[in-house]
C-alpha cells in the first residue's frame, strides 16, 4: 500500500490500522476470516487500500469491513458491517468482516450495552460506506475524465453510462485511497436499501459450528500462564491473611499472591463496579492445576467497614455508601417492605392523586419482589492480558472496552498509547461483561508475572463474586371511578441499591392524577446492568398490575391498555412523557391481529403484556397449557417497533432468545444470600431455563415504518415475565408477585 | 503425572498430565483444541460434550485416566469441512448467538441422530435437556435437528 499524502481526518483512520496490527497489509489475515476455498474466492488480493477505518477494497474487489462493537450473539457483527456495505453498494458475497480493536480515534461509542450499537452506529455507519462510494466514483471519474455526477455504482461496479466504461471497485480502490475524506455525503433513501432489510447468515457462523478459537477463553500464546481468583468467603468481607504453604507446592504451580485491584483513592465511575478490591492469584501451568490448588489454598477474612465514597457516572458525582455486615436475603426482603410503607422521594405528581384516590369507587392495590439474579454467561469472566513495563496488551471479551481501559491506564500508571485492547467474541454479555474489573485483574497478574497470563473464573467464581441484577420492590395503587375509568395512579418503587423506577413511562400522561416515589436501600452486594436494566423488574410488575386493574375494570386487557394510551395521544397529561403513545398502540393492535387474540385456540391460557423500553416498543401474547401441573408455553406471539430492521433472520433469532431468557428467568431465577454468601454457585441449584421448558414456537412481527433503528437486544425481555404471569392467572386463577414464579 | 495416549479425532496424541485431569482441560490446555468449552465443571451445562465412541459424552467430570483406548470425537473432529448434516442445519437455521455453548449443542445433537434417525419432538428435548442455552436459542436448535433428520431421511 502506498499512501502519499493525507489529509488530516485520513490520518486518524490511518492511525486505526497501525494499532492494529501494524501496516495496512498486515493488519489483515485474510485466512483467519475465510469462509469459503481459494477456488470459491477466485483470484487472492494482492493490495489493500484503506478508504476509511471501517472499510478495506482490494484490487480485486473484495471489501473488508471492520465491525466497531463487541459481538456477544446480538449480531452486530454481521448487521453493522451490513449497514457499510449498503451504503458503499457492493455485493454483500464480496464483504469479509473483521472485529476491529478498541479505537476511538477511528470509532465511537465501541459498546455493547443498552441496545444501543445499531441506534447510535447507524449514522456513522452509513456515512462510512457512502463516503467511500464517492471516493470511488470520483477516482474514476478523474482517471476517465468525465464528471463524477455522471459516475454510478451498481453492486461494486462503477458504470459512466454516456461513454458506456465500466470497472469494478478494486480497479480504483488505491487511487480512492489517496483522495481526502468527505466529512458529510448524501445517504441512500431507506427504499433503496438493497443489504439493510434482507437476512444475512451470521459471519461468524462456520467458526462456531466447527469450534473454532473465536472466544477469549480459546486463547493460547506462547509461554502463557494459566490464572484463577481466590475470593472473599463472603460479601461484608475482605481478606485477613492467606495460607498457601500446601497449594503453593502443588504441581505446576508457579505463583500465589494477593492483587489489589483499583487503588483505594481511585476515583470510581459506575463501570469501575468491582465484586472484591482484593484478591488472591494463582498462577500456574494449567487450568486443572490451577484448580487443585485454589480447593487446597486456605484464606482468613475480616469484616469490611463502611465505606462512603463519590463516584461519577457520565461524569456526574453520586454519593455510594457500602455498609459493613453480613446480609441475608430475607434481612433484605423484611427492610423493602418497610420501605414500601414510608414515603418516599417523589419523582412526579400530576393531579391530586390522594383526592382522586379518596373519590375512587375502587382501589386495587398490590406489592411485587424481585430477586438478586446472576448473569450466568456460558462463558464464565475470563481475560488474557500481556503486560511489559512499556506496553499493556489486553485481549478477551467485555462490553465497555474503553471505560475498562481508562481504569486499566490508572491502576498501572501507563498511558492509554500504551494500552491495546482486542475484542473477542463474548460468550454472552447481558451486562456482566460492563464491568470488567477482571480485565485489570489479568493485567495485574501479567505484570508481576512478567508473562503472558489467562485468567478464568471458575462458575463458582462467575456466580459467587458477581454483578447482580438488584433486587427490587414495588407497590402500585390504581384508582377506578364509578364508570371503570383509572382516574388515579401510585406507583412506589425501590431496591437495593438502585430504585427501578421510570417515573415518566406508561401510564404516566394517560392518567390524570399520577403519583411516582422511590427509595433505594445501601448494600454491600455488588450489583449493575442486566439485560433491560431496571425494566426487567418494572415491566413485570406495570404489566402484571395492568391487567388485574383491567380485570378489576372489566375491560379487556387489550383494549384497556389501548384506552389509556388513546388518552396519552389526545390528551396528555403532563409534558414530560418519554414514550410514543401511537408507536405504543401500534405493537399492541400488532400483537392483537397476529396472535388471532379475538378467537383463542381452545385449551390454550394466554397472557399479554406491553412495554417501551430501549427506545423501542414490545408487545407479547403468550400461550401456554398445564401438563402435569406444570406451565408449558406454547406459543409466544410478538410485535416489535425499533424502527428499521437490519437483519430480519437475525432480530427474529435475538427475539426468540430474549422471550425464552425472560421466561426463564421468570420461572426460575433468584440467588439468595445468607450471611453475605450466595446460596447458589453452580448450575445444579440455579436453575436456568432448558429446551423442554422452552415455548414450542415464538413468533415475531415487526412494525414497519421506515424510522431510523432503534434498540433490539433488550426491549422484548421485559414484557414477557408479565405475559406469562398474566397466563398463569388464566391458568390457574393465581397471580404472581414474587419472582419467580415457580421458586 | 502420567502418560496417556489418546485416540482423538482419528489421530493419537500423547499427553502427560495428572490422572485425574478432565479430558476437557486435556483437549484444552494440552491439545489446543479449544471447540469443546467449560461452562459448569459438574456437567450441568453440556457445553464440554464430545463425543466417546458414538456417546454424547461430558468432558468435564471424565477423568482422563478412564478414556483408555476408546474413540474420542470433538466439534473439530465432527466432520473434515465443516459439513456434518448437523452443522449445515445448525447454519441453514442460524442458530448461535453468542455461540459459546453450541459446539456442546452440536455434538449431543449429532449423538442423538446417530442413535435415533428421526426422533420426535419429545425425543429431542429430552436428549437435549443437559445443554444450556443463556442466549434461549432452543426454538432454532430444535428446528435445525428437525432439518438434519429430515435431510438424513
Amino acid at each position: 500500500m502506498k499512501h502519499l499524502e493525507v489529509s488530516e481526518s485520513r490520518r486518524q483512520f490511518l492511525k486505526a490500522s497501525s494499532l492494529a496490527g501494524g501496516g495496512l497489509l498486515l493488519s489483515f489475515n485474510w485466512l483467519a476470516s475465510c469462509r469459503f476455498s481459494a477456488e470459491e474466492m477466485g483470484e487472492m488480493p494482492k493490495e489493500w487500500s484503506e478508504l476509511n477505518g471501517f472499510l478495506k477494497i482490494a484490487d480485486n474487489g473484495q471489501v473488508t469491513i471492520m465491525s466497531p462493537n463487541p459481538e456477544g450473539g446480538q449480531n452486530v457483527k454481521t448487521s453493522m458491517p451490513m449497514i457499510v456495505a449498503d451504503e458503499l453498494d457492493v455485493d454483500w458475497k464480496s464483504v469479509r468482516v473483521e472485529q476491529a480493536p478498541l479505537n476511538l480515534d477511528a470509532f465511537s461509542f465501541q459498546w455493547l450495552g443498552g441496545s444501543q450499537a445499531i441506534r447510535r452506529g447507524w449514522p456513522g455507519l452509513r456515512q462510512a460506506g457512502a463516503s467511500a462510494r464517492l471516493m470511488l466514483r470520483t477516482a474514476a471519474a478523474q482517471a476517465w475524465e468525465v464528471d463524477p455526477v455522471e459516475v454510478t455504482t451498481r453492486s461494486g461496479v462503477l458504470e459512466h453510462q454516456p461513454s458506456g466504461r465500466s470497472a469494478g471497485y478494486g480497479a480504483f480502490a488505491a487511487a480512492a485511497a489517496l483522495l481526502p475524506v468527505p466529512e458529510e455525503v448524501p445517504l441512500k433513501e431507506p427504499g433503496d436499501f438493497h443489504i439493510i432489510g434482507s437476512s444475512r447468515k451470521n459471519v461468524d457462523g462456520p467458526e462456531i459450528v466447527t469450534g473454532k478459537p473465536l472466544f477469549g477463553s480459546d486463547i493460547s500464546e506462547e509461554g502463557m500462564l494459566i490464572a484463577m481468583i481466590v475470593h472473599p468467603t463472603a460479601f461484608g468481607l475482605k481478606i485477613k491473611s492467606v495460607d498457601d504453604s500446601q497449594a503453593r507446592n502443588m504441581p505446576g504451580i508457579r505463583d500465589i499472591f494477593t492483587i489489589q485491584i483499583l487503588d483505594e483513592a481511585y476515583q470510581k465511575e459506575y463501570f469501575d463496579t468491582l465484586t472484591f478490591n482484593e484478591v488472591v492469584a494463582i498462577v500456574g501451568d494449567s487450568t486443572w492445576q490451577v484448580m487443585q490448588a485454589k480447593k487446597a489454598l486456605r484464606i482468613t477474612c475480616e469484616p469490611i467497614a463502611t465505606r462512603e465514597e463519590t463516584r461519577l457516572r457520565f461524569g456526574q458525582p453520586y454519593p455510594f455508601v457500602t455498609p459493613s455486615g453480613l446480609e441475608s436475603s430475607a434481612g433484605h426482603e423484611r427492610q423493602m417492605e418497610e420501605m414500601a410503607v414510608r414515603p418516599g422521594a417523589i419523582r412526579r405528581k400530576d393531579g391530586d392523586p390522594e383526592a382522586a384516590f379518596r373519590r375512587a369507587a375502587r382501589i386495587v392495590e398490590r406489592s411485587y419482589t424481585g430477586p438478586f439474579l446472576a448473569h450466568n454467561c456460558m462463558e464464565p469472566m475470563t481475560f488474557f492480558a500481556d503486560v511489559s513495563p512499556t506496553h499493556a496488551r489486553l485481549k478477551g471479551p467485555l462490553q465497555k472496552p474503553e471505560l475498562t481501559e481508562k481504569a486499566l491506564s490508572a491502576r498501572l500508571g501507563m498511558p492509554l498509547e500504551q494500552i491495546d485492547f482486542e475484542m473477542t467474541r463474548l460468550g454472552g454479555g447481558y451486562g456482566r461483561r460492563s464491568y470488567a474489573h477482571w480485565a485489570i485483574e489479568a493485567a495485574l497478574i501479567s505484570q508481576h508475572m512478567g508473562a503472558p497470563v489467562k485468567l478464568t473464573y471458575s462458575r463458582e467464581d462467575d456466580m459467587t463474586a458477581g454483578i447482580y441484577r438488584p433486587a427490587y420492590h414495588v407497590r402500585f395503587r390504581a384508582g377506578l371511578d364509578a364508570e371503570n375509568n383509572l382516574i388515579a395512579f401510585h406507583v412506589k418503587a425501590g431496591g437495593i441499591p438502585e430504585s427501578p423506577l421510570a417515573a415518566n413511562r406508561f401510564p404516566a400522561g394517560a392518567v390524570p392524577h399520577y403519583l411516582a416515589e422511590e427509595w433505594t436501600l445501601d448494600t454491600n452486594l455488588t450489583v449493575g446492568s442486566f439485560r433491560a436494566p431496571r425494566s426487567n423488574f418494572m415491566a413485570a410488575s406495570e404489566q402484571s398490575f395492568l391487567d388485574e386493574v383491567a380485570e378489576a375494570a372489566g375491560k379487556d386487557p387489550i383494549e384497556f391498555r389501548l384506552e389509556l394510551l388513546e388518552q396519552a395521544l389526545t390528551n396528555p397529561v403532563g409534558e414530560t412523557n418519554d414514550y410514543d403513545a401511537a408507536r405504543y398502540a401500534g405493537v399492541l393492535e400488532l400483537v392483537r391481529e397476529k396472535s388471532g387474540w379475538a378467537n383463542p385456540p381452545d385449551g390454550l391460557y394466554r397472557g399479554v403484556s406491553a412495554y417501551f423500553c430501549h427506545n423501542s416498543y414490545a408487545a407479547q401474547v403468550l400461550d401456554l397449557v398445564m401438563e402435569d401441573g406444570k406451565p408449558r408455553v406454547q406459543n409466544v406471539t410478538c410485535a416489535l417497533d425499533c424502527g428499521i430492521v437490519i437483519n430480519p433472520d437475525a432480530a427474529r433469532n435475538l427475539t426468540e432468545g430474549g422471550i425464552v431468557d425472560g421466561i426463564g428467568n421468570a420461572l426460575f431465577a433468584e440467588l439468595p444470600f445468607v450471611d453475605g454468601v450466595a446460596q447458589k454457585d453452580n448450575f445444579d441449584r440455579y436453575r436456568m431455563i432448558r429446551m423442554a421448558e422452552a415455548p414450542k414456537a415464538i413468533d415475531v412481527h415487526f412494525v414497519e415504518n421506515g424510522m431510523d433503528p432503534t434498540g433490539l437486544g433488550e426491549p422484548m425481555f421485559p414484557p414477557v415475565f408479565a405475559a406469562l404471569a398474566n397466563a398463569l392467572y388464566q391458568a390457574t386463577g393465581r397471580r404472581h408477585y414474587r419472582q419467580p414464579f415457580l421458586g | 503425572m502420567a502418560q496417556f495416549t489418546l485416540n482423538i479425532n482419528g489421530s493419537s496424541h500423547t499427553v502427560e498430565a495428572d490422572p485425574s485431569t478432565p479430558l476437557l482441560w486435556v483437549l484444552r490446555d494440552h491439545l489446543n483444541l479449544v471447540g469443546t468449552k467449560y461452562g459448569c465443571g459438574i456437567a450441568q451445562c453440556g457445553s464440554c460434550t464430545v463425543h466417546l465412541g458414538d456417546v454424547a459424552t461430558r468432558s468435564c467430570m471424565l477423568p482422563v485416566a478412564s478414556v483408555g483406548n476408546q474413540e474420542v470425537t470433538t466439534i473439530e473432529g465432527l466432520s473434515e469441512a465443516g459439513d456434518h448434516p448437523v452443522q449445515e442445519a445448525w447454519l441453514e437455521e442460524d442458530v448461535p448467538q453468542c455461540g459459546y455453548c453450541q459446539a456442546g449443542q452440536i455434538m449431543t445433537a449429532a449423538a442423538l441422530l446417530k442413535q435415533n434417525p428421526n426422533p420426535s419432538d419429545a425425543e429431542i428435548e429430552m436428549a437435549m435437556n443437559g445443554n444450556i442455552c443463556r442466549c434461549g436459542t432452543y426454538v432454532r436448535i430444535k428446528k435445525a435437528i428437525r432439518r438434519a433428520a429430515d435431510a438424513n431421511a
